[in-house]
């Protein structure tokens, strides 16, 4: 590590570390009530002693979260493919994506919660709010191969297989994994939001539904927890796709050159 | 003055390989894309085996429209090319190296053993001796990023050269590099081809590089693309820097440049025809 590599983690530390201070300090100075705005350290405390129910429920969000994304993967790839034989296909297709997509997912989870069952309901959510920005990147990589190459490969007779496999799939990696950055946030966002849906339907055991009970009963330290899980999620799911885009971009793609640099 | 011969007056400056057999023959070829742009009216164009042939024109001429007819990509749209063999293996290298980022060095030169079915053991020969011929034995592993400009136009042409075709089509292939990694690559190219024997048809819109390579030279006028003149360059190969300062070179240089102002209908500065 060298200095300016000490300083760029030093400082967001430091500047995280002093917000909880002046925090702690505000909530006891002021003697705020926790059922109002707990201190940073109640909620560690809380999730101490709750560790038990709030890990279940991440458990619960997360597996979800998952199930949705590789859902979304496989769905969105198989229709960017088929997207990709045929315009006329794409053309059909098109309105029922951009309807799923434009459409609030809050709207459509009271619906699903009639046809389906909760935990089904939940990741159909998550699932449609993972797949379209998928779909969408995925087709667009498919179509974006450099046509010089096209042009080689046509040269070369080469197959539509061997088209597909060496040149359009290698193509379009880099813009579905930017899809697959987006989707991996956006499951966890769908997975939380239809979980608040179930919840006040009386069902689920997610993150989301013990933030709206630790609101019934006004038990904030534990709102606090659940949703510091919540964030810490977030971010591991998109510390991890980062990781693998840059696994497997590093060696290759301009996007990777200035983190190089 | 320099005698300037201008199609269709039939007459034409004898070059080295005036007795060379033709390859392929164009006939009054036309090709007009499907917007209705004409690329070629009337084009007469005699490409002759292992010669060095550059085509020579202002943007619009449909000189690299001459090489994807050669190809195979396009057809034309009236007349013929007339093929003397066998439609032959080419190597095709474009402006940009045009190389897969994603691949190793190694892959880009084997892509079209590849496409035709050989396996990576089997032309790991046929690669490194594609790879020795462009100077570049050792870099196999190598990422395009990696590479310079230069060393990427190599990558390039050892992946045109990994079929030993025996027609190399090159569309602008150093245009966009800077001088002096140019001129290196004009003299590797002038050593290659005297090497391998292998037909050359080059793209390109310098006077200086044409006059340079090639043993023969065909300026192209636009709109329509046609043939215009026809230039012989009568040095002999291997030519080296000491060609670029000698009065054959000035005085061909000067001839090819009034032909190429008279081809973009201009009337050519006094310098060039005096």
């Amino acid at each position: 590590m060298t200095r300016d590599d000490i300083v760029g983690y030093a400082v967001p530390a430091l500047t995280l570390g002093l917000g909880l201070v002046v925090w702690e300090g505000v909530v006891r100075y002021f003697a705020i009530p926790p059922y109002l705005l707990p201190a940073p350290s109640v909620i560690i405390a809380t999730l101490f002693t709750d560790w038990w129910t709030l890990s279940s429920s991440l458990w619960v969000t997360l597996s979800i979260t998952l199930k949705a994304l590789i859902a979304a993967v496989i769905g969105s790839v198989t229709l960017a493919v088929i997207f990709a034989q045929s315009r006329l296909v794409e053309r059909a297709f098109y309105p029922f994506a951009v309807a799923l997509q434009v459409t609030p997912i809050v709207a459509i989870a009271p619906l699903l919660l009639i046809y389906l069952t909760p935990t089904v309901a939940v990741l159909v959510c998550a699932f449609l709010v993972a797949f379209f920005p998928l779909l969408a990147n995925t087709t667009l990589g498919l179509s974006s191969a450099d046509h010089n190459l096209v042009e080689l490969f046509q040269m070369y007779r080469a197959t539509r297989f061997q088209q597909f496999t060496l040149l359009r799939l290698p193509s379009a990696l880099p813009y579905f994994l930017a899809g697959l950055r987006i989707s991996g946030g956006l499951a966890l966002i769908g997975a939380i939001v239809a979980e608040i849906a179930a919840g006040s339907a009386g069902q689920g055991s997610g993150l989301a539904y013990r933030i709206v009970e630790s609101g019934f009963r006004l038990n904030i330290p534990r709102m606090f927890a659940a949703l510091l899980l919540i964030s810490v999620a977030g971010i591991t799911i998109h510390v991890f796709l980062t990781a693998l885009s840059h696994w497997l971009l590093h060696e290759w793609h301009e996007s990777e050159r200035a983190s190089e640099a | 003055m320099t005698k300037i011969v201008t199609f269709p007056s039939g007459a034409r400056e004898p070059s080295s390989k005036e007795n060379a057999s033709p390859l392929a023959t164009f006939k009054g070829v036309d090709k007009v894309f499907g917007n209705q742009v004409t690329a070629l009216a009337g084009l007469d164009l005699e490409i002759r085996s292992g010669e060095f042939l550059a085509l020579l024109g202002p943007s619009g001429c449909g000189k690299s429209t001459v090489l994807r007819l050669l190809t195979g990509l396009a057809a034309p749209t009236r007349g013929e090319i007339l093929w003397s063999c066998e439609r032959p293996e080419f190597g095709f290298v474009f402006q940009e190296p045009t190389l897969m980022p994603w691949s190793n060095v190694f892959s880009n030169v084997w892509l079209p053993l590849r496409l035709a079915g050989v396996p990576k053991d089997k032309a790991r020969p046929r690669v490194e001796e594609a790879l020795a011929q462009v100077g570049l034995s050792g870099f196999a592993k190598a990422y395009p990023r990696q590479l310079s400009g230069g060393m990427k136009m190599r990558v390039s042409i050892a992946r045109a050269l990994v079929t030993r075709p025996s027609v190399l089509l090159m569309d602008e292939p150093f245009a966009a590099l800077d001088e002096i990694t140019r001129l290196k690559l004009n003299d590797d190219l002038a050593d290659l081809q005297a090497s391998l024997g292998a037909t050359v048809v080059f793209v390109t819109h310098s006077v200086f590089e044409s006059v340079y390579l090639a043993e023969r030279i065909i300026v192209m006028a636009a709109r329509p693309g046609r043939s215009f003149a026809e230039i012989g360059v009568d040095a002999p190969a291997p030519r080296r820097e000491g060609f670029r300062l000698s009065a054959a070179y000035a005085d061909t240089c000067r001839r090819t440049s009034a032909a190429l102002h008279l081809a973009m209908g201009e009337t050519p500065p006094t310098e060039l025809t005096e």
